[in-house]
């Protein structure tokens, strides 16, 4: 296990080197990084708590106040805090989707893994389930899981249900790519080698195959991060939140149910529209510039662009 | 020979099962011995069935291959009867396997010494630190400086990785050596020094060795006995001295004319026209009829069996097998 954890560290410092020189991927990195930033430092960034009405001077509620210096993005209807709700919303929006993310990363890993390495009927039987999943259209049948989960009185958070749902749902895509990686590894002659020592198949997925699609799984878990953040977004616009712990997408939902949009009050919806886009953007970056430098096979040959070769076309001969 | 070989290899038939369906008999009948501390020579051209043999004998043949008859045995136990756990404790702690293309056999984001170490401490033979000095001992054994084997395969000469590969197959201290064309892809001096290695290992250790190859030269230098096969059947087998001198079947002979030999008149060296049967589409009666410059009538027909021709010498074809063999 050392020596998996070396190696990896090896492989990552090795990444760094080369996604350090890449602009789109450093910019997607700080897209995120301030995300996370906001996330953690979020009571320390707002005086308010995020459900605390702003009174005026006289002590009334200010509600749909426009931006100013104070509050600095203006009030919902309720005279709450927008930037408040906003700072708060990016945790329970980056803790739902990078669990959720997790979870689906996990079982995608888990199941490629499986049914690449050990084909025939696993394969077919892990496969066909992967293709079910994929063929269901996601939303409907999230939104009928969700609101079932729901209504069984579980007593568990409409957190959790999220993020059990997004994550049980969003591992089809990964399974497949983590597949077809361990099928080209598994057929290397070195998977041999290690079965010709007496190595046996948790051996074998240990420390020959994980140790190759582990950069795999890293640059997949940044994209399906912002995935089940968009999903998330979207489910609690849809009204599948937690009203008590607003995320981004809860208070779009709230924008869109109390008038914001009528009321002209762009500053309720805008914000955290624009924050779901912000992580989102941002982690799609960063996983595509992963998946690049990882993948040498996704980059532009030299020779498929003319800009780039290294000895040109001789210019016309001079007559 | 009295002695008891070390491993026996009886009558050992492989069948594929191709893609679309279609039965392959990879190998048929395969039979030979291997001795102590001796090396036997397995010859043969491209797709005859030689890898295959090393596989089956290992219990590493693909999931589409099955073992319909035979026996391998390995100092009187039978490795087809053990079981797939035995096995794994089997390989390499008894016999292992330097690869062809030392390359693709090395993991290439692993370093050398983790590779042979691991081999080590998956058979628990000793401790970590007692495995790194082994690992130490290894490569000065094949000749490489000990302060490498913290370095990558591609950070390896082709000769190197050949050497690192010996040494991997001998971190547990096997009786028997299988190598697989381990000098394929190096250039001559490298390979003279492989094979000179291989000898010395072999003299110090007492290893017994398969050496599979396509090289007729390679064999002269270093097998003590030779078997020589043809579409997945073993034609000929004798002693090295014994095939080189007086080649029974047509196919030892016309191979051995195919090599050049500074002893000949230039200008005699031959190819065999055609190609070797497909596995799906054997010919009925000896698989080497189709391209044989000698056949007679019978050899379409009927397959020859395996017979002594002289002592330890043994052939499978209608020609030496004396008149009353032929009809």
């Amino acid at each position: 296990m050392q020596e998996f954890w070396s190696q990896l560290g090896r492989k990552l410092a090795a990444l760094w080197r080369t996604f350090s020189h890449n602009r789109m991927g450093m910019f997607g990195a700080l897209l995120v990084t301030t995300a996370v930033l906001v996330a953690v430092g979020a009571p320390y960034l707002s005086p308010y708590a995020p459900s605390e009405v702003i009174r005026d001077a006289n002590g009334r509620g200010m509600t749909f106040a426009s931006p100013s210096v104070h509050p600095p993005l203006g009030t919902d209807d309720a005279g709450r805090d927008v930037f408040t709700q906003l700072v708060h919303g990016a945790r329970i929006s980056l803790m739902v989707g990078f669990l959720a993310g997790s979870i689906a990363m996990f079982i995608g890993s888990l199941l490629g893994i499986l049914a690449g390495y050990f084909g025939g009927a696993v394969d077919t039987l892990l496969m066909r389930i992967t293709d079910i999943l994929l063929v269901i259209p996601d939303l409907p049948l999230m939104i009928i899981l969700v609101a079932t989960l729901r209504n069984l009185e579980l007593h568990i958070s409409p957190l959790v249900v999220l993020v059990l749902v997004i994550g049980l749902l969003y591992w089809t895509s990964t399974a497949r790519l983590i597949r077809s990686q361990v099928l080209t590894i598994k057929e290397r002659q070195f998977v041999a080698r290690a079965r010709a020592i007496g190595a046996g198949h948790a051996h074998i997925i240990r420390k020959h195959i994980l140790p190759q699609i582990m950069p795999l799984i890293v640059a997949n878990t940044v994209l399906i991060l912002s995935t089940a953040i968009l999903v998330e977004s979207g489910l609690a616009f849809l009204g599948l939140g937690d009203p008590t712990k607003p995320s981004w997408g809860t208070m779009l939902n709230f924008a869109f149910s109390r008038n914001a949009i009528t009321n002209g009050a762009w500053w309720f919806y805008m914000p955290p529209g624009l924050a779901i886009v912000w992580v989102s953007l941002g982690c799609v970056l960063v996983g595509n510039v992963l998946e690049e430098t990882l993948n040498p096979g996704l980059a532009i040959h030299h020779l498929e662009d003319e800009s780039r070769m290294v000895a040109r076309r001789p210019e016309a001969a001079p007559p | 020979m009295t002695e008891a070989p070390l491993l026996s290899v009886r009558h050992l038939s492989v069948d594929f099962i191709m893609q679309d369906g279609q039965m392959g008999h990879a190998l048929e009948d395969v039979s030979f011995d291997v001795f102590h501390g001796q090396t036997l020579g397995l010859v043969g051209e491209s797709g005859c069935g030689k890898t295959t043999t090393l596989m089956a004998i290992m219990r590493l043949l693909p999931a589409n291959a099955r073992i319909t008859t035979g026996q391998v045995l390995y100092n009187g136990q039978d490795l087809l009867s053990l079981s797939e756990r035995q096995m794994r404790d089997f390989r390499w702690k008894e016999m292992s396997i330097v690869f062809q293309g030392a390359m693709n056999a090395l993991n290439p984001v692993m370093r050398i010494d983790e590779q042979i170490g691991e081999a080590i401490l998956l058979h628990h033979l000793m401790t970590r630190s007692q495995a790194a000095r082994r690992v130490g001992e290894l490569m000065e054994m094949v000749g490489i400086p000990r302060e490498r084997a913290g370095q990558y395969p591609h950070e390896y000469s082709g000769g190197m990785r050949q050497r690192a590969m010996i040494a991997l197959a001998l971190a547990c201290a096997p009786s028997l050596l299988f190598a697989d064309e381990p000098t394929t892809a190096l250039d001559v001096m490298i390979q003279a020094q492989v094979l000179e290695l291989l000898k010395q290992i072999q003299e110090k250790l007492g290893l017994a060795i398969v050496l599979v190859t396509h090289d007729l030269g390679v064999v002269a230098e270093v097998c003590d006995s030779v078997a020589v096969m043809y579409g997945g059947k073993v034609v000929e087998s004798g002693s090295a001295d014994s095939i080189y001198n007086a080649p029974q079947h047509p196919y030892t002979e016309r191979l051995l004319q195919s090599f050049p030999d500074l002893n000949r008149p230039a200008g005699s060296l031959v190819s065999i026209p055609g190609t070797p049967p497909r596995v799906t589409e054997l010919p009925p009666g000896c698989r080497f009829e189709p391209r044989c410059n000698k056949r007679i009538e019978i050899c379409a027909t009927t397959a020859p069996v395996m017979l002594e021709t002289s002592s330890g010498h043994r052939a499978a074809c209608h020609l030496c097998q004396g008149p009353a063999a032929r009809f």
